[in-house]
């Protein structure tokens, strides 16, 4: 997997080329002394329009790929800068610690929240400690473990998925991925404090819904949620992994299509160019959105919670009774 | 597994007799006809779907419904032994797919299978490619409208409600529709107080109605949930093969989870872990035998048995009084 510096969006092609020329303009009017700022400000001009733009037609496929960008704000990021005082609490008391499933203790402005989520790394040493964001079955136990702590404190639980899907391996078979998976989606169906889900980057099929029964989900502008990766789709589709744009048309994976079915409840705006550009006003932006949120279910008894999250979920089929 | 006095009538040579009975109910009747069919057309479906259909039809040396290979050990079986067998090869005790009403034939009580919400049928929500062709397709090979059939039924005279995939169906795979009738289903047995149970063979996670089918995990898992409410007995069987979100949802939930031998169980797809990890997978990964090993499922427990086990284990939760004179 890429690290931050060498991946590219192909679409923002165009926009380096841009911003390449205006460093080149720059360092040569540095060079001759003299003074080409009228001509940087047309250029920076046409760049912020043609960014606009770019960014109003994403393609679904566009989006994938920002949700993936390595640079991404992770959990580990939203800790610091939509909470406070956060304490990570580690392990699931039955097998280890997950690193690939983060969570503990923090404050949301006053309230005590338990927050919870996928982990990606942010190099490949970081990744491969992380196993790039893709939790074990003992990474849900503990997602289970720390919900029902919440549970017992009353404190409301809000969730981050960012994972590319399940994890594929053997150990994780062996421990029961699926039992653990479908646990933790039970667990929250019980779970007698509210829950906010936010789905920050990849919301990559039964690993996002492992975290993902909440009262409230919410989904950042470019994150995506689908029930299978696009190049899976493709490849089973069209025989062909490379076919992953024209999947991500047909899944109806963004947030705007999720949010037109009625699956998510609200899309976060971010900022132009994406999260990674600007993780300090998406923090904000998501804060915004939690607190809001957050106080409405404040007010709901927890009977009143359960029915409506259990009917919120019941109700998104689409079927035929004839 | 021994069968007490008590429970003669689940002797499963009886089961065995009902699939013979040609006096039995109309729907035994037709239902018999209708599975002999279908289980000859299994392999060739999939001979079609890797493109190998002039090769099968070149080195036809089995009569269709005449004689069946076992496909682990390769012995041939006269079709009316392997039927009398209840579709298990004599010799190795492979146990051969079989449909949804095949399965309600040798579960239930004879006659006692009521059908419920059978109107419920999938659409087509995302405009997916080919989606409507093979929803037509499925209901053609199957003759069911979804992927799983629901009711209440009897078994060893102890009433229940009873979920049985079809893997028939779009691979068994759990969309909107089936994904409504096994919540119904659930809700049925939690208001009249029953308990459930399910047979899974499924795929996962239906691609077709994309993030939908993948909020059904959420549904079925949900209503699992509620049946603890009231305490109702979840007995889940896997059957080959139980994949994907489907095992990754209800199916994994049951107080007791019961497979048939071999079954093929587990979430990630075998290729996939090998391509993504590199790993050597040991013989029997995500087998029956290998999930009971590891603690995930209860009981293996053989198609000829299943019956009666289930006899018992409802006999064992069936609400009394407890005293001890």
């Amino acid at each position: 997997m890429a690290n931050g510096s060498n991946y590219n969006l192909d679409f923002e092609k165009p926009l380096k080329e841009l911003e390449k020329r205006i460093e080149e303009i720059r360092v040569f009017a540095e060079e001759k002394k003299i003074d080409m700022s009228e001509e940087i400000a047309r250029i920076e001009d046409k760049s912020r329009k043609l960014k606009k733009e770019i960014y109003e037609k994403l393609t679904p496929w566009q989006k994938v790929q920002i949700a993936r960008h390595p640079k991404r704000p992770t959990l580990l990021e939203y800790s610091e800068l939509i909470f406070n005082g956060f304490i990570e609490l580690h392990g699931d008391r039955l097998y280890r610690d997950d690193p690939a499933l983060v969570g503990g203790l923090a404050y949301l402005d006053d309230i005590p929240v338990t927050i919870l989520g996928q982990q990606k790394g942010k190099d490949t040493k970081e990744n491969i400690y992380r196993n790039f964001g893709m939790p074990h079955p003992e990474g849900y136990r503990k997602a289970i473990r720390l919900m029902k702590q919440a549970e017992k404190f009353g404190r409301p639980v809000i969730t981050f998925v960012d994972v590319a899907g399940a994890f594929p391996g053997k150990e994780a078979e062996e421990r029961g991925q699926g039992e653990a998976v479908a646990k933790a989606i039970m667990e929250m169906g019980a779970l007698t404090v509210p829950i906010i889900v936010v789905v920050t980057g990849e919301g990559g099929s039964g690993g996002a819904l492992a975290i993902g029964t909440g009262d409230r989900v919410l989904m950042l502008e470019h994150a995506y949620y689908s029930v299978i990766s696009p190049e899976g789709c493709a490849s089973i589709l069209w025989k062909n992994a490379t076919e992953a744009s024209k999947a991500a048309e047909v899944l109806r994976l963004t947030a705007n299509d999720l949010l037109e079915l009625e699956v998510i409840d609200e899309v976060i705006p971010e900022p132009l160019g994406g999260a990674h550009t600007d993780p300090v006003s998406t923090a904000a932006t998501i804060k915004e959105s939690l607190c809001h949120n957050l106080r409405e279910l404040l007010h709901r008894d927890s009977q009143e919670l359960l029915l409506m999250r259990y009917n919120k979920f019941r109700k998104m089929g689409r079927y035929i009774e004839e | 597994m021994r069968i007490s006095d008590n429970f003669k009538v689940l002797n499963y040579k009886e089961a065995v007799f009902d699939l013979d009975d040609e006096r039995g109910d109309d729907w035994l009747l037709k239902d018999l006809f209708r599975s002999k069919q279908k289980y000859v057309t299994i392999k060739q479906r999939e001979e079609v779907d890797s493109s190998a259909q002039p090769e099968q039809q070149g080195k036809k040396e089995l009569p269709d419904g005449l004689w069946k290979k076992c496909e682990q050990c390769n012995q041939i079986i006269y079709h009316k032994d392997l039927e009398k067998n209840l579709k298990v090869c004599p010799k190795c005790q492979y146990h051969f797919r079989i449909g949804a009403w095949e399965r309600i034939k040798i579960l239930v009580d004879p006659g006692s299978f009521k059908e419920l919400f059978a109107n419920i049928t999938s659409c087509d929500p995302l405009n997916f490619p080919e989606y409507q062709e093979k929803i037509s397709k499925s209901k053609k090979i199957t003759e069911l409208k979804e992927g799983v059939v629901t009711g209440t039924a009897k078994i060893g005279g102890v009433p229940l409600v009873l979920g049985v995939m079809d893997f028939n169906f779009i691979g068994g795979s759990m969309g909107s529709a089936l994904g409504e009738k096994l919540v119904r289903l659930f809700e049925y047995a939690l208001t009249h107080e029953l308990p459930v149970v399910t047979v899974s063979a499924a795929g996962g996670a239906r691609m077709q109605e994309g993030i939908l089918s993948l909020m059904q995990m959420a549904t079925t898992c949900q209503a699992v949930n509620r049946l603890a409410e009231k305490s109702i007995l979840f007995i889940s069987i896997l059957t080959d093969p139980t994949t994907g979100g489907v095992f990754a949802s209800f199916a994994s939930q049951g107080d007791i989870i019961i497979a048939e031998p071999g079954a093929l169980i587990g979430f990630a797809g075998a290729r996939v872990i090998q391509q993504t990890t590199r790993q050597t997978l040991p013989p029997g990964f995500q087998r029956s035998e290998f999930l009971l090993e590891h603690g995930i499922i209860d009981l293996i427990v053989n198609r000829k048995e299943l019956r009666n086990t289930l006899a018992r284990l409802l006999r064992f939760h069936q609400r009394r009084k407890l005293e001890i004179s």
